[in-house]
């Protein structure tokens, strides 16, 4: 287990930093990040300024080095368009943005599993058929126009929900419907496959054979197996819905790192840029590491030798 | 001898795509207290079916009909799915084919073995521990205690098939169904695993189902023995009759398929049975052998064959030939 | 639910073959067979090819040029509304510069056909590549393949591909490159645990037995065993790759105006959509519509080339 751990650590590292060499990459695709700063009216001496200033002089290497160290202290760097650090305003929308992911992933697994073993208890029947459609209908349907769809609906017709902002738990309840339907489909087709699967096994039968009452062959000896690569498959996802969150965010003007995520992109806020693609990296890292591990806790194969 | 199991008439049906498969048709046998009933038979004959419909884990697409099902001497032919599970792992319990897969792989040991007692006696954990390890060892288990914390995929086959036979001995069940439980294992294995359950069969008095299609382990472990082929029991038995005077073509074609050290010519062709089974889907009717038996006549497809009673009282078997001439014709198969 | 159902339903029937199962129809008529009968194939095929004939003829069917602003006619409501400026002059409503709304719609196909395929295109170039690399000859080609594919997957495409069109600038080709080098990752995992299969099985063996050499062993041992999974994952990359367009151009960071990209309109629309929700429901239909066609491709190919799992 202590080796499975440390060699998955070091890959997930490794990936880190590559990672965040990508995002530094960033700012030379736009051509001269100094000429970008200085803005169309700047002479050449304006230029070179703010070159010798920001360290754009300096090789690559160096520069890659000391926004890295700056930025594993929690340093990104001065936005010059919101006059503050990139990393107090990252950490102080973060919370929203788990938050409106977590409510999410919560939304998607509470409807995904139970139909999921649901339709695997009882194929070809109409709840498997209407799972099935569901997950269809899930994937073809654009995140950005069910949002749109949702606030109609909800938010101006029938008013029942809040259409924008953080102010109370309502408030959350769209852009979690529409942020956390899209990986429905695929948490679900899983749940089904691995559960119709696993009801044909073998120790599924031995179960029944002992006499065990169906809900404990269904939840200890069925669900627990097929479970296992759901949860891989969840933490996988929760990373996209934390990159999908910008188009909602934006939909539901939810002051969070995907909104802020889109602010900078229309003002070209660089440092801001880079490091939202960062956190964001790294928190998709922790959380496949994370899931490696609930997985290796879960299958005794891959944690006992 | 009471009998702690018995099946009259048992039919099982099951829907396939080119119609109506009737892999059971109407089968009857009895299992005494403490006796070994052997049923033997090719692969796809219905024995698997025959054990499965006995303990109600037949597919749900399957269905099952019989005359009579009796548990030592509750019908648990029309009694519901709660009443039933309250049966298997308890009354009877039931070991299967392959052992590589049958136990659960996120579970230890222990948990499974403990589990299976744990749902039918109201006893504290540590009592079915103690039962486990007792278990454990008595199927040959070294060092049972630590085994509890193992988990199955770091057992052989051998050891995991062992472990099956305890758990299905967690609540001391009256029945026990043997599904060729060592098909799957090596040669060697084979024996061992086989010795056990008899052995084990006798000191706790059980009565044992053993489905085979292994002759040699039949003639050493039946007291009873039931042929099938094709979805019927065309010969049963004690073993020594059915051994030592094999009525039915195809019985005598199976011992025809062994050799015998000492007796079978180095060198000679071992016999064999020409043709394939042939299709259990849709209407059937006359003897199902006909075609691939030797001795066939018209007669033999006009109608079904009924079992009827051998020389002596403990032998039936289903041919229209008389006990004299299925005599004769043993002789002659059995080069002396 | 009982287990193991098939397999011994299986194992029963298939000891017994009869003489019409034993000469059954060949492979290809099955395989045709299954095609045809498939609702979802039948379903989604006709709809794609539908789309794909007006994205082609798109000249032919549009009524109207799609960027012909008239400001005296805009925001004419679709034909089905019961309004006095309904008019079968312009079928489906003008948007708030006064164009056609159909013309926007057919040309919109031609856009989304066009990224979608592209993408596919180069991601699945790119994906098969890596997959069939890592798959094939393992170790540590496989290690920095896999290595390549976490780092992907670890980057929010939305996001990395909104940063990078906002600092490359935006052309269509930019966009369809962006998200082609973005969405490579499923061709190279499918892609790579198919070839692995494949790899280990007898045949390749042999051909490495024979000398064949390791292109022609890919070629022709191992892609002619894989290419279903291959459509399979095309088809699904193809209507991920027009989601994402329609997500950018809805942000405002795919296609440009005035051109009529679905996923713009809908963004044109959606301030107007409390009063003229048509704005935002037609095209979002059509997305929807051509998504939906592709995955039940997708989801058919898997179902009739894969029959063990769906009976």
């Amino acid at each position: 287990m202590l080796i499975y751990a440390s060699k998955r650590f070091g890959i997930a590292v490794l990936v880190a930093i590559t990672v965040s060499l990508l995002s530094f990459s960033l700012i030379y695709l736009s051509g001269d990040p100094a000429m970008a700063l200085a803005g169309e009216s700047a002479t050449q001496e304006d230029i070179e300024n703010i070159r010798r200033v920001y360290g754009y002089d300096q090789p690559l290497v160096v520069q890659y080095t000391n926004w890295l160290t700056k930025a594993l202290v929690g340093d990104f760097g001065y936005s010059n368009y919101m006059r503050v650090n990139v990393a107090d305003i990252i950490f102080a929308r973060l919370p929203t943005t788990m938050t409106l992911g977590g409510c999410a992933l919560l939304f998607a697994l509470v409807l995904s599993i139970p139909l999921g073993v649901l339709a695997a208890m009882r194929p070809n029947t109409m709840i498997d058929r209407f799972a099935l459609s569901l997950a269809v209908v899930g994937q073809a349907l654009p995140s950005f126009w069910f949002a749109l769809i949702l606030v109609f609906w909800l938010g101006i017709t029938w008013q029942v929900l809040p259409i924008t902002g953080t102010a109370s738990w309502l408030n959350f309840v769209m852009p979690s419907v529409a942020l956390g339907y899209y990986i429905t489909p695929a948490v679900m087709r899983l749940t089904r496959a691995g559960m119709l699967e696993v009801l044909t096994s073998d120790y599924i039968r031995t179960a029944r054979a002992k006499g065990l009452r169906p809900p404990v062959v269904l939840f200890k000896h069925a669900l627990r197996n097929a479970i296992i690569p759901v949860v891989a498959l969840a933490a996988v996802q929760f990373g996209f819905m934390l990159g999908g969150s910008i188009v909602i965010e934006t939909i539901f003007a939810i002051n969070g790192l995907g909104y802020l995520a889109w602010e900078s992109i229309q003002r070209g806020d660089l440092p801001m840029m880079q490091a939202i693609v960062l956190i964001l990296a790294c928190f998709y890292i922790v959380l496949t590491f994370l899931a490696d591990m609930l997985n290796a806790f879960l299958d005794p194969r891959i944690r006992v030798g | 001898m009471s009998n702690i199991l018995e099946v009259e008439n048992l039919v099982v049906d099951i829907p396939v795509s080119a119609g109506m498969l009737h892999p059971v048709q109407g089968i009857s046998f009895s299992v005494g207290r403490g006796e070994t009933l052997c049923i033997v038979g090719e692969s796809g004959c219905g024995k698997s079916l025959t054990a499965l419909s006995v303990m109600d884990l037949l597919p749900s697409s399957a269905s099952r009909n019989a005359d009579r099902l009796i548990l030592d001497g509750e019908d648990i032919l029309g009694v519901d799915e709660r009443r039933m599970s309250d049966l298997r792992g308890d009354r009877m319990g039931m070991i299967f084919q392959e052992p590589m897969t049958s136990l659960n792989p996120a579970y230890t040991i222990g948990n499974q073995l403990e589990e299976a007692l744990l749902r039918h006696r109201n006893v504290p954990r540590q009592e079915a521990r103690d039962r486990a390890i007792y278990l454990l060892e008595k199927v040959g288990i070294t060092a049972a205690a630590s085994r509890l914390r193992q988990y199955p995929h770091q057992l052989s086959g051998g050891l995991r098939q062992r472990v099956m036979i305890a758990m299905t001995l967690m609540c001391g069940p009256d029945l026990i169904i043997a599904d060729e439980p060592t098909t799957a294992l090596d040669v060697t294995i084979q024996a061992q695993i086989l010795l056990l359950l008899a052995e084990l069969q006798k000191e706790f008095h059980m009565g044992l189902m053993l489905i085979t299609h292994d002759l040699g382990i039949v003639a050493r472990v039946a007291d009873r023995v039931a042929v099938m082929y094709a979805g019927q029991i065309v010969e049963s038995g004690t073993a020594e009759k059915v051994f030592g005077n094999p009525s039915h073509p195809y019985t005598q074609g199976l011992l025809d398929c062994i050799p015998i050290p000492g007796k079978t010519k180095r060198g000679a062709h071992l016999g064999s049975i020409s043709g394939i089974v042939p299709s259990l889907v849709g209407d059937l009717s006359g003897c199902r052998f006909h075609d691939r038996c030797d001795y066939a006549t018209p007669e033999c497809t006009a109608a079904d064959v009924d079992l009827k009673a051998g020389e002596s009282t403990d032998h039936a078997y289903r041919c229209l030939l008389s006990p004299a001439q299925c005599a004769e014709n043993a002789k002659r198969k059995v080069p002396a | 639910m009982a287990p193991q159902d098939s397999a011994i339903i299986a194992s029963a029937a298939a000891k017994v073959p009869t003489a019409g199962e034993v000469l059954g129809p060949s492979p290809g008529v099955i395989l045709r067979r299954r095609i045809f009968s498939h609702a979802g194939i039948t379903i989604g095929a006709t709809v794609l090819i539908l789309i794909f004939a007006v994205a082609i003829f798109a000249p032919l069917l549009a009524p109207h040029d799609p960027l012909d602003q008239d400001l005296t006619q805009k925001l004419f409501p679709p034909i089905w509304h019961d309004s006095a400026k309904a008019t079968w002059e312009h079928p489906l409503g003008t948007d708030l510069f006064g164009r056609d709304y159909l013309s926007r719609l057919i040309y919109g196909a031609r856009i989304s056909l066009l990224i979608g395929f592209a993408a596919m295109l180069i991601s699945g170039v790119i994906g098969t590549a890596l997959g069939v690399a890592a798959g094939y000859f393992g170790g540590r080609v496989d290690m920095v393949v896999n290595f390549i594919i976490t780092t992907r997957l670890s980057m929010p495409v939305v996001l990395v591909a909104l940063a990078v069109v906002s600092l490359v600038g935006n052309s269509l080709w930019i966009v369809i490159s962006v998200l082609g080098l973005l969405i490579w990752d499923r061709f190279a995992v499918v892609m790579r645990s198919s070839t692995q299969q494949v790899r280990n099985l007898d045949y390749v063996a042999a051909a490495q037995a024979l000398g064949c050499s390791t292109t022609r062993i890919v070629m022709t041992e191992i892609m002619p065993n894989i290419v279903n999974n291959l459509i399979v994952v095309a088809t699904l990359e193809m209507a991920h790759a027009i989601l994402l367009e329609a997500a950018l151009s809805f942000l405002g960071l795919g296609v440009q105006p005035p051109e009529p990209s679905w996923g713009l309109m809908v963004s044109e629309g959606k301030g107007l959509m409390f009063f003229d929700p048509w704005l935002i429901g037609i095209p979002g239909t059509a997305l929807f519509v051509l998504v939906l066609a592709i995955n039940l491709m997708g989801d058919g190919v898997r179902d009739v080339t894969a029959p063990e799992h769906h009976n």
